[in-house]
């Protein structure tokens, strides 16, 4: 199945504006995606007929409210392939899910002597939480790093992970190189030498079918907000067996069983997990956005992606003074590119490109060891979706062709 | 074409600044010194001021910057070399207005530096035009 771009950009009605009085060029998808209608509609028509407080009341729009809202759990499992929907615990994004792993598995698992292995391309989310929980119980925290082509060093990895090992913490998709890691491969090191691994999934999600048993992934975490679904909503996935021997990481309503005055204990999975009000209507739009992505088919849309990038690639290679960090091999990238124009600040040509009316990122994009191992302050980012067109690709070069004779001769 | 609107950021002045800073590199004895770091960006400018008494007899900064944040910490030396800690302080506060979209009463006061008035209207690059002075508030901070 191809994806028709054209007629999906009809569902985004943002993507239809000017922007600094051109069409915009919405190319900043891996820092947020934009939302269809039936997002949007979703969570309107929410407040407007069902709003009331979940697995609370026993009137009939706080039934009406749960079974929506337990109904994107199970769409969720099935999204992602577990085994069984209380393995779903829904957060308020992939670093609040990263850090409940680290704060609960992690501190009651790692001691004085561990080791903890991620790698150099990792988001901060996915590396301050381990860095603190190595600070906290004496573990030593362990990089993996990159080969020249921006891919992980995997003889390294084997090396890197070894007995003392307790948590492997890898991210699927890398949000600056754009490059896929095999999970599957790193499972394995992992569960050879007896450690858990952890995914941090934001950026694979939203452009490729996931199947968390397939990968044999411990732990899964990711956002709604980049696949499509309002912000503050996220989902982790854990194991069975290892979410029953975990603690709560925070405390309240909705999670408990029995309070007494001096002890409680918590109900059962996964709302031992969820506690206070969660994003109702947030989470009833996460369920929408998994309708339209399994409507578009995943598959399309990560091929829609590798359509863009060979469109891309050639032209970008022929803007003398532009280096394209990561893989040089299309295939083993999702749509994400970054580069350096040589000589020119990153956040100069984002301005410049601002003001083309197309919306790219500059900056060390949440991953200032990775910007150390690639020796650069900065970078530009471009990331793609299923609502971009390749006439959105060329446009993007030729800006960028101007941006770069602007800032050679064209100053008055 | 829309690149028209960058003329306005990217002056002739600025760019020569960016590209030629001047008091750019370490000073030997400083009295002072402070480094400020844009943490959307990853920018790291480093301000470094003599103190004589009530004055900055020398200032210089370094590190790593776009263009705007760089020539914006060279025009600021121009102008802060030589005032009174009092005089350097009213002009970072005249600037931050300045930034903030008001006119100033007085525009020579600020030399090359008024050309950087244009960053009020690009919102997202205040902070690269504010760094270094903000690194030169703190630097002349009573220990």
């Amino acid at each position: 199945m191809k994806l028709n771009a054209e007629k999906i950009r009809n569902d985004f009605p943002i993507l239809s504006q000017s922007v600094n009085d051109e069409p915009l060029i919405y190319l900043d998808s891996a820092a947020t995606a934009q939302k269809p209608l039936a997002v949007l509609d979703a969570v309107q028509s929410y407040y407007e007929t069902s709003n009331a407080n979940v697995h609370r009341g026993v009137h009939t729009l706080a039934d009406r409210a749960t079974s929506q809202y337990e109904a994107v759990r199970e769409k969720t499992r099935a999204f992602i392939h577990a085994a069984d929907s209380a393995e779903v615990l829904f957060t308020r994004g992939a670093t609040t899910s990263l850090n409940w792993v680290a704060k609960s598995w992690g501190e009651a698992n790692v001691k004085a002597g561990d080791e903890i292995v991620i790698t150099i391309m990792e988001h901060h989310a996915n590396l301050i939480p381990w860095q603190q929980l190595a600070k906290k119980t004496g573990a030593a925290l362990n990089y993996i790093h990159l080969t020249a082509d921006g891919q992980l060093d995997m003889e390294e990895a084997a090396r890197l992970i070894t007995n003392k090992t307790k948590i492997v913490a890898v991210t699927h998709c890398s949000n600056v190189l754009g490059t896929i890691n095999p999970i599957k491969e790193l499972a394995q090191l992992a569960h050879q030498a007896g450690a858990v691994i952890v995914v941090d999934g934001a950026q694979a999600v939203p452009h490729m079918p996931i199947d968390v048993q397939e990968l044999d992934a411990d732990f899964y975490a990711f956002s709604g907000h980049k696949m499509l679904a309002p912000t503050g909503t996220g989902v982790l996935y854990g194991k069975r067996a290892l979410l029953e021997q975990m603690e709560p990481v925070e405390f309240g309503g909705e999670m408990i069983d029995f309070v007494y005055e001096q002890d409680s204990t918590w109900t059962e999975l996964p709302w031992k997990f969820e506690t206070g009000t969660p994003n109702i209507a947030g989470t009833i739009g996460l369920g929408v956005a998994i309708d339209y992505l399994n409507e578009q088919d995943r598959t399309a849309i990560h091929e829609h992606g590798q359509l863009l990038l060979q469109r891309l690639w050639p032209q970008l290679q022929q803007i003398e003074g532009l280096t394209i960090y990561g893989p040089q091999d299309i295939a083993q990238r999702t749509g994400v590119i970054s580069f350096n124009l040589d000589g020119l600040h990153p956040h100069d040509v984002a301005t410049a490109l601002d003001m083309e009316g197309i919306a790219v990122r500059a900056g060390h994009h949440c991953a200032q060891p990775l910007m150390r191992e690639l020796d650069v302050p900065a970078t530009v980012r471009a990331s793609f979706y299923l609502y971009n067109t390749p006439e959105e690709v060329d446009r993007f070069v030729a800006s960028l062709q101007a941006v770069k004779e602007f800032f050679a001769n064209g100053f008055i | 074409m829309a690149l028209s609107k960058l003329e306005q950021l990217y002056r002739q002045v600025i760019v020569d600044h960016s590209s030629h800073p001047h008091h750019y590199g370490d000073m030997t004895d400083p009295t002072q010194a402070v480094e400020l770091h844009n943490p959307s960006c990853g920018d790291l400018i480093e301000v470094q001021v003599k103190l004589m008494e009530d004055h900055i007899q020398d200032i210089r900064f370094s590190g790593s910057g776009c263009t705007i944040s760089r020539a914006s910490a060279s025009m600021m030396t121009d102008l802060m070399k030589g005032k009174t800690i009092a005089e350097a302080r009213q002009l970072i506060n005249a600037f931050s207005l300045m930034m903030q979209g008001s006119t100033p009463q007085q525009e020579e006061i600020f030399g090359d530096a008024m050309m950087l008035q244009t960053v009020s209207k690009f919102p997202t690059r205040i902070k690269c035009a504010t760094l270094a002075w903000k690194a030169l508030e703190k630097a002349l901070e009573p220990a």
